[in-house]
């Protein structure tokens, strides 16, 4: 039996009639329409699905779309306003903490809430944040000098 | 991967819990969803309804009750690490709750679900029973308390009855003079601990007086090392003290190791004295401070 969920995503109200059993990352990808949210492992280990619900970092692989009704979600898509990137976003451009960019959405949140929750983190402090974000390209180095930069700008969104 | 299809219900209070329970045979309850979704996935678990308890306002939230901290069950791991009285009189709990899986997981995962699906695996189990901390069952009459270690009775398995909702988490609080730490092989991708250990040590002018360990990781359900703790009672709070008392844990494993592809039984068997001793020294070292 689906339910009715209306979850607002990047601040636009969506409401769509689901199967109990779709994830949110499916929710965002194959409903919605924004696959900026990258699905890796399946099995809340990599965080390339990772989102903001309500301001806080999840992995929407672990989460059903039902889950969210009535929630507020920030994807990818929902960062830059008119063109104007984030600081996050400008320092991963700035220092090149991406390659191939699979991880870079869900290193962007796991920053995010590394930064929320301690916006002057030692480099030590960042590898800790990021444990729950893995890049295949293993391009670490440059993804915690983003993130160190992001940090100096004193900017976390 | 897709679960297999099932009725989402959603309960506004406990009460309404109780009500779906009884009216839906088989159904699992669901609250931040990091046991349950992954058994879904995998299709471990196929229940016909899955029960949100997830914004039940009653199952929240950290409280003082007499000696207690009474914790709902609803409470994240996030919430547990970051709370200044948990840290202050439960410390190898907020240790534990730091060191459970990664940032996100942590935000979304609850203390209730953790012990509800009793993953041997798991931190929270082996840090309630080092610190004879409960579990509170709320059924269709009521409550009952339940230790801890009687609550973890096997692999996935716990003393729960049907139509029991896990309502909150015991925890006594520390008094002076005692500490408590909780040290763990992690599993470098998922974070589950192959071997945990858990300890609380009261030190009275040098000596340990009282002693509790319990280990986990690496046995079907977090566990008492009684061998452990009769060797470091009366002895003095030192290195070698906490040593020659951590060697004795293989006393306490018994012959139900597990073992996996990661990790052998053996090897873990030989790991556990390693952190049994670190957990001793590191709540010796708190109860110190204290």
């Amino acid at each position: 039996m689906k339910v009715s969920i209306t979850v607002s995503i990047n601040g636009r109200a969506h409401t769509a009639e689901v199967e109990p059993r779709l994830l949110l990352v499916q929710f965002l990808r194959d409903v919605v329409g924004l696959t900026g949210t990258k699905i890796g492992c399946d099995t809340s280990q990599c965080g390339a699905c990772t989102v903001l619900l309500d301001g806080m970092a999840v992995k929407s692989c672990t989460c059903l779309a039902a889950q969210a009704d009535g929630c507020a979600v920030t994807t990818v898509e929902g960062l830059a306003s008119n063109g104007q990137l984030t600081a996050l976003q400008e320092a991963f451009w700035n220092k090149h903490g991406l390659q191939c960019g699979f991880c870079t959405p869900g290193m962007l949140f796991a920053a995010h809430e590394l930064l929320r929750t301690n916006p002057n983190p030692s480099p030590e402090q960042i590898r800790h944040g990021l444990e729950g974000n893995l890049c295949r390209c293993t391009g670490y180095q440059n993804i915690v000098r983003a993130v160190q930069a992001a940090a100096a700008a004193g900017g976390r969104a | 991967m897709y679960a297999a299809e099932f009725n989402y219900l959603r309960a506004s209070s406990l009460a309404e819990a109780h009500r779906l329970l009884a009216a839906n045979p088989g159904a699992k309850l669901l609250a931040g969803g990091h046991s349950l979704i992954p058994l879904l996935k995998l299709r471990l678990a196929a229940p016909p309804a899955v029960i949100d308890i997830g914004r039940i306002a009653e199952l929240r939230g950290i409280a003082r009750r007499g000696d207690d901290l009474r914790i709902g069950a609803l409470t994240t791991h996030a919430e547990i690490a970051a709370s200044a009285e948990v840290r202050k009189s439960a410390a190898a709990l907020a240790e534990a709750a730091a060191g459970v899986g990664d940032p996100a997981v942590r935000n979304r995962g609850t203390i209730g679900g953790n012990v509800a699906h009793a993953d041997p695996a798991s931190d929270l189990p082996t840090v309630l029973v080092a610190l004879e901390g409960a579990v509170v069952a709320a059924g269709p009459k009521g409550e009952r308390t339940i230790p801890a270690a009687e609550f973890f009775t096997g692999v996935m398995t716990t003393a729960l009855r049907d139509h029991e909702i896990v309502a909150a988490v015991l925890v006594p609080m520390a008094t002076r003079g005692v500490g408590s730490a909780y040290t763990k092989f992690a599993h470098p991708a998922s974070r589950y601990a192959v071997v945990g250990a858990a300890a609380l040590v009261a030190v009275n002018k040098g000596t340990c007086a009282e002693v509790r360990v319990a280990v986990g990781g690496l046995v079907p359900h977090a566990r008492r090392a009684s061998a452990v703790e009769r060797a470091l009672s009366g002895q003095p709070a030192e290195a070698a003290s906490f040593a020659a008392a951590a060697a004795r844990v293989r006393d306490d494993l018994g012959s139900d190791v597990l073992g996996d592809i990661f990790a052998s039984a053996e090897y873990r068997a030989a790991m556990a004295p390693v952190y049994v001793k670190r957990a001793l020294a590191a709540a010796a070292a708190r109860a110190g401070l204290a």
